[in-house]
Order: C-alpha cells, then sequence, then structure tokens
C-alpha cells in the first residue's frame, strides 16, 4: 500500500476505535444519575436533608449528604424536592383489564373451581393504558393477581416499564391465590342460609389439597422407588406442589371475621405458608391474625362495614388495629383503572390510626418483603435496584407532584392517555 | 249573646292558622356557636384564621371573631380545626326506596323520587361522617327522561317530609348513552326497549318535546276559548308532557346524565330548538371535548373527579375534566354517585388541585358553593355567609388533605355527626354487647 493511503486508512482506523469507545463511554453515561440536593426519604433509614443519590446501572450506589458526585452522571437538580422509594401496589388486575364492560378485555378470571396452573404472567397486556397512569404517580412494581373460583391461579409481580410482559417481570409465580369460601350475602338470614353450602365449599378445598399432596406423594416415591409409579401427570396438581412444599405462599382473599378464623384454621391444618389479603374484619380477629403470624394485604379501604355497629370507619381504621398488634399490613387496590389511588389508601388508614410511617411502609419496603424481593426493592440502600420517584411533598398526598419516576435506574416517560388527551384538548382553539 | 263566644273562638282560630306557618318557619333550625376555627367560608369574607360562626335558628347570623353565643346556646370549640360549608353532592341515588328506574318504558318523566324516600338509609348517615349536608337524590341513567329529582339535607333521623330541601327548584333527569341503550345488559329474548343507539335517543327526544309543544297548544286553545267565555272541552292531562311543558316554560331544571362529546351536543342543540335549559350536565366525561359549547350554552358540569375505564363511553375520560372545563368558564362540580363515595368528596376534590392545578378553594368550590349553583340553591347554602343555612362540615386539618378526617357535621345548626360522640357511643354499646355474650 501506499504510505499516504496507509496513513489514512490508519487514522480512520484510529478515529473509528476512538469513536466506539466514545459511544460506549456515552453509553455509560446515559446510566449514570445522580439527584442532588434533595430530602431523601429512604423509609428505612433516617430521613437525609440536602442529601444526593447516585445512580448507575440500575442500582443505587450511593446516598447521603457528602456524596461525590460522577462526573459522568446526569443530574437531577432535587432542590426543594423528596425522593422516595417508588411505590409498590400490592394487589392489582394491571394488563389483564382494559375495559370493564368489554368482556374481550378481561382476563383476570378464569372459568372454574380449581385452576392452579393457571398463570397471570404471560397474558400480560403491556400496552394497557392502565399501566403509564399507574406509574405516573409513583408506583413502580404491581402484583397482578388472578380472581375467580376457588383456587384462582398464579400471580406476578411486574415492574410498569417494559416492552413486553417477559421484560416487566420482576418475580413470577409470587403465590398461589384462594378466594376462601365465605359469605357473600349482607343480611344475617341470608348467611345461615349459606353456612352450609360454605361449609361444603371449604371441605371441598381440603379435599383437593389432599388430592393434591398425594399426588406429590406418589411422584416423590416413584422417584425414589422404581418399583412405584407415579401418577399420570396432572399439571393442576403440579403446579400445586410448590405451595404444597411451603416454598410458594398461598395468597388467600378473606374478608369476614368468622371466615378469617376458617381459613387460619385451613392454612394450619394444611401446612401452608400464608399471605392474607381483603382482610377487611381482621379488626375483630388481630390476635387469631398475631398467633398465626400472617402478613395482610388489605384491599380498598373504600367499603362500608358489614354491619353498622362495627362503625362506620370500621374499614379505615382495620390498618391501625393490626399494626398496633404487630401484624405486617401493605396495601393495594385490587383494580387496574384506578390502581393510581394506592397512596391514598395507605394515607386514609393513617387519618384514622395508622402511623404515618407504616402507611409509606405498607406502600414501599413492606410489600417487598412480603413478595420475597426486599433485597432489591422497597427502599433507598446502596446496592438496591433504583426504583426512585421525585416529588413535591410526600406521595400519600394527592396534591403531591411527581415530577420523575425511575424504574431500574431510569428515568421513565410520565404521559399517559390522560397527559395526552388534556394536552390535546388544552391546544384546541 | 250566645254568638259571641264562638265568633270570638273563631277568630282566634283563624288567627292561630294564619300565625301558624311562620310559628312552624321560625322554628326552621338550632342556634350554635362554631368558635376559633379556621373558617374557609367561600364567600365574602375570605378564610378567617381563629374565625366564629353564630348560628341563630338554624341561619348563619354572624361570622367573624370574638363573637359571644347568647346564653344557654352549645359552643363548639374548633381549634386548630378547618371550618368550611356543608359539602354538598348533586348526584346521588340514596334514600331511595326501592329500585330508582321505572325501567319499563324509556320516558317516564312522570315518575318522582317524592314519593320514595326512604330516610332509613344508612347511606344518608355515611354522607354525614363524610361533611355532606345536602343532595340531589334521583333516578337512575336507565330511561331517556327517568323522572324528578329531590334535594335533601342529610337530617339523619328526621322523616322523609323533613329531609325535603323545600327551597330546592324542581328538577327533571334525562340520560344519553350507554345504560339507556341498555348496551351493558345481557340480551334479553323478544323486541329489545326502544332506544337501542344514540340515534334513537335523539329520535326519542325529539319526539316527545314535539309531542310537548302539540300538547301546549292544546291548552293554550282552550284557554283562549275559555276566556272568550265559550265553554270548550278541556284537553286530556298527560302527566308525562306537563313536565316537559314547565320545563321549556322554564319552571323545572333540567339535569342530563350524559358521557361522550357527540351525545353531548346534540343535547345542548335540542334544547335550543326545544327552547329550554340544561342547568346541569352530569358525569359529562368528555365535556372537556366541547367546553366551549357547554359554556356558550350555560350549563353546570357535574362530573367525576377521575373515576373512567368502566364502560366504552369511560374511556376517554380524563381527571384533568374539571380543570378543562373550568378554564373554559363552566361552573363545576364533583359528585359522588355512590352511596360510598359522598363520605370521600372532599378527597375528589383534591384531584382537582392534582389535575389541572386549580386552586385550593375553587377545589373546594367544587364540592360546595358550584354545587349549590348546580342545583339552584346557592341563595341559601353552598358557603358561609351571613343569611344563609347554618350548614358546616368541620375537619381536623385541611379537607383536600389525603389525612384528613370530619369530625363534625352540622345541619341549619343542628349537629348531626359529632364524631367523638359517635366514638363514645359506640364504645358503650360494645361494652353492652360484651356483658350480654359473657352472661351468656
Amino acid at each position: 500500500m501506499k504510505p499516504k493511503a496507509f496513513i489514512s486508512v490508519f487514522l480512520g482506523g484510529l478515529l473509528l476505535i476512538a469513536g466506539s469507545l466514545g459511544a460506549g463511554e456515552s453509553l455509560q453515561k446515559a446510566e449514570v444519575y445522580a439527584i442532588t440536593n434533595a430530602t431523601i426519604v429512604p423509609v428505612t433509614a433516617p430521613i437525609i436533608e440536602k442529601g444526593t443519590v447516585v445512580i448507575s446501572r440500575g442500582r443505587i450506589i450511593a446516598v447521603g449528604a457528602e456524596v461525590e458526585i460522577p462526573q459522568e452522571a446526569n443530574v437531577i437538580d432535587g432542590n426543594g424536592l423528596y425522593v422516595y422509594p417508588a411505590l409498590i401496589n400490592s394487589s392489582t388486575i394491571l394488563g389483564l383489564y382494559e375495559i370493564g364492560s368489554v368482556r374481550a378485555t378481561l382476563d383476570s378470571s378464569e372459568t372454574g373451581k380449581f385452576n392452579p396452573d393457571v398463570r397471570v404472567a404471560a397474558a400480560i397486556n403491556h400496552e394497557s393504558v392502565h399501566i403509564p397512569i399507574t406509574r405516573s404517580v409513583g408506583i413502580a412494581l404491581a402484583l397482578v393477581a388472578p380472581r375467580g373460583g376457588t383456587i384462582s391461579g398464579q400471580s406476578a409481580l411486574i415492574r410498569l416499564e417494559g416492552w413486553n410482559w417477559s421484560e416487566m417481570l420482576v418475580k413470577s409465580p409470587v403465590g398461589l391465590h384462594i378466594s376462601f369460601p365465605q359469605v357473600r350475602a349482607r343480611r344475617r338470614a341470608a348467611e345461615e342460609e349459606n353456612e352450609e353450602a360454605i361449609s361444603k365449599a371449604i371441605q371441598e378445598l381440603k379435599d383437593y389439597f389432599t388430592e393434591a399432596r398425594h399426588y406429590m406423594e406418589r411422584k416423590e416415591g416413584a422417584a425414589k422407588d422404581a418399583s412405584l409409579t407415579a401418577a399420570p401427570v396432572n399439571m393442576k396438581f403440579e403446579a400445586m406442589i410448590p405451595a404444597l412444599k411451603g416454598e410458594l405462599p398461598v395468597i388467600v382473599s378473606v374478608t369476614t371475621s368468622e371466615a378469617i378464623k376458617e381459613a387460619i384454621k385451613f392454612v394450619e391444618e394444611m401446612k401452608l405458608k400464608a399471605i392474607f389479603h381483603g382482610v377487611s374484619e381482621g379488626w375483630k380477629v388481630v390476635d387469631e391474625l398475631k398467633k398465626a403470624d400472617i402478613p395482610v394485604i388489605l384491599s380498598s379501604l373504600y367499603g362500608t362495614p358489614r354491619e353498622w355497629k362495627d362503625g362506620y370507619d370500621a374499614p379505615y381504621r382495620n390498618a391501625g388495629i393490626l399494626c398496633q398488634a404487630g401484624i405486617k399490613v401493605v396495601f393495594s387496590t385490587g383494580d387496574a383503572a384506578l390502581a393510581n389511588n394506592l397512596p391514598y389508601h395507605a394515607a386514609k388508614a393513617a387519618a384514622f390510626g395508622l402511623p404515618k410511617e407504616e402507611a409509606l411502609k405498607g406502600v414501599t419496603i413492606y410489600p417487598a418483603q412480603i413478595f420475597g424481593v426486599d433485597k432489591d426493592y422497597g427502599s433507598i440502600e446502596v446496592g438496591k435496584v433504583a426504583n426512585l420517584i421525585v416529588t413535591n411533598g410526600c406521595p400519600l398526598e394527592i396534591t403531591t407532584q411527581v415530577r420523575h419516576v425511575l424504574i431500574d435506574g431510569k428515568p421513565v416517560n410520565l404521559s399517559n392517555k390522560h397527559t395526552e388527551l388534556y394536552e390535546k384538548y388544552r391546544k384546541k382553539k | 249573646m250566645k254568638r259571641l263566644p264562638i265568633i270570638i273562638g273563631g277568630i282566634l282560630v283563624s288567627l292561630l292558622i294564619l300565625l301558624l306557618p311562620p310559628l312552624v318557619h321560625t322554628a326552621y333550625g338550632q342556634d350554635l356557636l362554631v368558635k376559633n376555627g379556621k373558617v374557609v367560608t367561600l364567600g365574602k369574607k375570605g378564610t378567617i384564621e381563629g374565625g366564629d360562626v353564630l348560628i341563630e335558628k338554624g341561619r348563619i347570623k354572624k361570622i367573624g371573631k370574638g363573637l359571644r353565643a347568647p346564653e344557654g346556646v352549645r359552643v363548639i370549640d374548633a381549634s386548630g380545626m378547618w371550618v368550611i360549608p356543608g359539602i354538598i353532592d348533586t348526584h346521588t341515588h340514596i334514600g331511595v326506596e326501592g329500585g330508582v328506574n321505572e325501567g319499563s318504558n324509556s320516558v317516564t318523566s312522570e315518575v318522582r323520587i317524592i314519593d320514595v324516600i326512604w330516610p332509613e338509609d344508612i347511606s344518608i348517615f355515611y354522607a354525614l361522617t363524610g361533611g355532606c349536608t345536602t343532595c340531589n337524590t334521583m333516578h337512575g341513567s336507565a330511561n331517556t327522561i327517568g323522572g324528578q329529582n329531590v334535594v335533601i339535607k342529610n337530617k339523619w333521623g328526621a322523616s322523609a317530609d323533613e329531609l325535603i330541601y323545600q327551597r330546592a327548584p324542581k328538577e327533571l333527569k334525562f340520560a344519553l348513552g350507554e345504560n339507556v341503550k341498555q348496551s351493558n345488559f345481557p340480551r334479553v329474548s323478544g323486541q329489545p326497549r326502544y332506544p337501542q343507539t344514540r340515534m334513537g335517543v335523539e329520535a326519542l327526544l325529539r319526539q316527545k318535546f314535539t309531542e310537548a309543544r302539540a300538547y301546549v297548544k292544546k291548552w293554550d286553545d282552550y284557554n283562549k276559548q275559555k276566556k272568550a267565555g265559550k265553554n270548550p272541552i278541556p284537553p286530556r292531562r298527560d302527566l308525562q308532557l306537563d313536565v316537559l311543558v314547565e320545563l321549556m316554560q322554564g319552571k323545572v331544571r333540567a339535569q342530563v346524565h350524559c358521557y361522550r362529546a357527540d351525545e353531548i351536543l346534540m343535547m345542548l342543540k335540542v334544547a335550543e330548538e326545544y327552547g329550554f335549559k340544561i342547568s346541569s350536565l352530569e358525569h359529562v366525561l368528555e365535556g372537556y371535548k366541547v367546553a366551549d359549547a357547554i359554556a356558550a350554552h350555560g350549563a353546570s358540569c357535574s362530573t367525576f373527579a377521575d373515576s373512567w375505564g368502566y364502560k366504552m363511553e369511560a374511556f376517554d375520560a380524563i381527571p384533568y375534566n374539571s380543570a378543562l372545563l373550568a378554564e373554559a368558564g363552566v361552573n363545576i362540580t364533583i359528585n359522588s354517585d355512590s352511596g360510598e363515595r359522598i363520605r370521600r368528596l372532599f378527597q375528589d376534590a383534591a384531584k382537582c388541585v392534582k389535575y389541572g392545578g386549580m386552586s385550593e378553594e375553587d377545589a373546594l368550590k367544587t364540592v360546595t358553593l358550584n354545587s349549590a349553583k348546580c342545583l339552584g340553591i346557592d341563595k341559601w347554602v353552598g358557603s358561609i355567609e351571613e343569611g344563609k343555612d347554618g350548614d358546616l362540615a368541620i375537619f381536623n386539618t385541611n379537607p383536600l388533605s389525603a389525612y384528613t378526617r370530619c369530625e363534625m357535621t352540622i345541619i341549619e345548626g343542628k349537629v348531626y355527626f359529632d364524631r367523638q360522640a359517635y366514638q363514645e357511643e359506640m364504645e358503650k354499646l360494645r361494652e353492652e354487647a360484651k356483658k350480654k355474650e359473657e352472661k351468656k
């Protein structure tokens, strides 16, 4: 090669290498953030006035008042603002619901009584309009739970960000969901009529678990002893095995005090690890719940008491009473369209006796603990995933504005169907 | 004279009959002094820190500082608390006995809620626990023209007659859209009820108002002939059309349950063509799309804070609806349409601050003064002003805070909800129940 040509190629090559290095560096730069000069509320540690959080490659790498900000960091000025962990909604049907009256858009409730093998994970529509709306108030994770029948299926914990359900999954399965047989009617007379039907249904549920256990034991026996044969593969019973072994919690939806007591007996008899969901009359049976050491996912606080004697504020006071007895309480909305109201349910409980710090924990660290993901989520600690929100006040207050939401260490787009229509019609003249 | 005692007796009785109504009327309400609260009047006096409100015989006599109560009058210490006008819900179905829809026909303007008021509905008490003192209770939205509403004061414990707010103007309820079309019910066998489309809803409205016009003409002709000394046969009374005529004559207000922009515009046009005014569009979730037309017509809007997505026609609803309508100059209120949600309208009002940046005062108006205007009763309720009804709600902190709690609700000077007293009473009841259990 001629010398001039060689030099050109060589220089060109160098430029290419430098360019790609530079591109690599800007990729690195894109992953480093620093939120500076803000009031940081880690939840599991004291509040830091005028602090900084540094994020790199999706994780929190530094938190404190005197923190070195890497040169390549994208800086978010938190002056006058607050940094909280992003919130967690402990029961929703996000991705399984679009419009309530349009059956084609509904996927949360399978038909049939026992569906342990039904999983929400791959049915989640990442494009659901409710997802961006929910995360714009600062909710980054949500449990998506199946309902319907008696054994509804298996739930999944998702991040509210991702190009498809696979990218959204944080943990799947999270629990085996059971809708515990209980009184539906409000009137005493109808309740008595139902009691027989309910006892029968509870026995049916027990029998199903017993059958599943036999299937599992037979399978284990056959694995050890070649002379024994396992039963033909039964997908439903296969799905029961992790719960029977105590590896997968059963998440039991139960409301009335009588049913809660029955449900406690049930999980103890069946030797299951349990979380209870709903529990609006939990305040009537605190001692039993405490003894059984069962954490509670409260459903929407916006209910009325079964009997006027319970007091108009029973659903509101419930959380405070459970908390005082030492029971771990987390909050959920149970839906999709108003999943963004999660923080206000927690605040309502705080208005009626739950300490404010507990209300905040009930939408951050406690859900992470209950779902077994607290190593990575639920608070602002070095090493955890950077799911954070930057606000102008407490996220449980209705009037608070959420300025930034970071999921996996990256700010997410806060626009959604509502803001888009708002902007469109604001501009109309 | 034998007759004299009878004549004197007659005069006395007549005087009594003449004077009795005013006597009964002055026993309108009670006396009360609320002291030292943060009084958010939403009226001329603005917000008064450490303010007092003196109520005499159910009406606000004076607002100020350092007021003294006449002897024997109950004093409520509102130190550290917020005092706002009693909350008003323009759209509920509470206190109604039996079904709220005469669903056999799509036009039932002749049926009336006033005939089926149920004062023992516990939702009335629940409303009080949320500071709600007045509500407009009505038919559902099954029919194009559902019937006549009633405004009630949530006087828990009172009789049906006592609940009715006599001053409120008469109102007729209309509905448009999916509920009227029965879209979300399973298909019944046989001929479905007309109308089943939005086209049919409009056609039915036009048909009814045209009938009403013809009906009015018949009565006009009859009256002319009578005046001219002739002896004509009167036309047949039609109770259904009577109300529509009153609406066209401006004697009755029209309230329209609606969702979609197209049906809102349709209704405005029908109203303009047949010469009646729509006083309020309810739910009106797509109102923001036609805000200018609504403002031009002069209708109030009563919407949800953020409820949406449950029906197709609710799928374009946005929580910024109230802000956009307010910007266009529409009188906007927030309603609950629920015996449960009526307990937390103050939280819904707070959402007007979050979505669209309404001021706190304007947000509070959406569940008080604006609602009063919507129902045509703002002369007497909706703000804390001298001369208005003594309807107040007392909160332990800013009513727009998610952490707030309603402590007391007062209607015409009488305390109808007192949280502290309520808790003491419930505690007593629980202890008595416990003792009974132990005895067993």
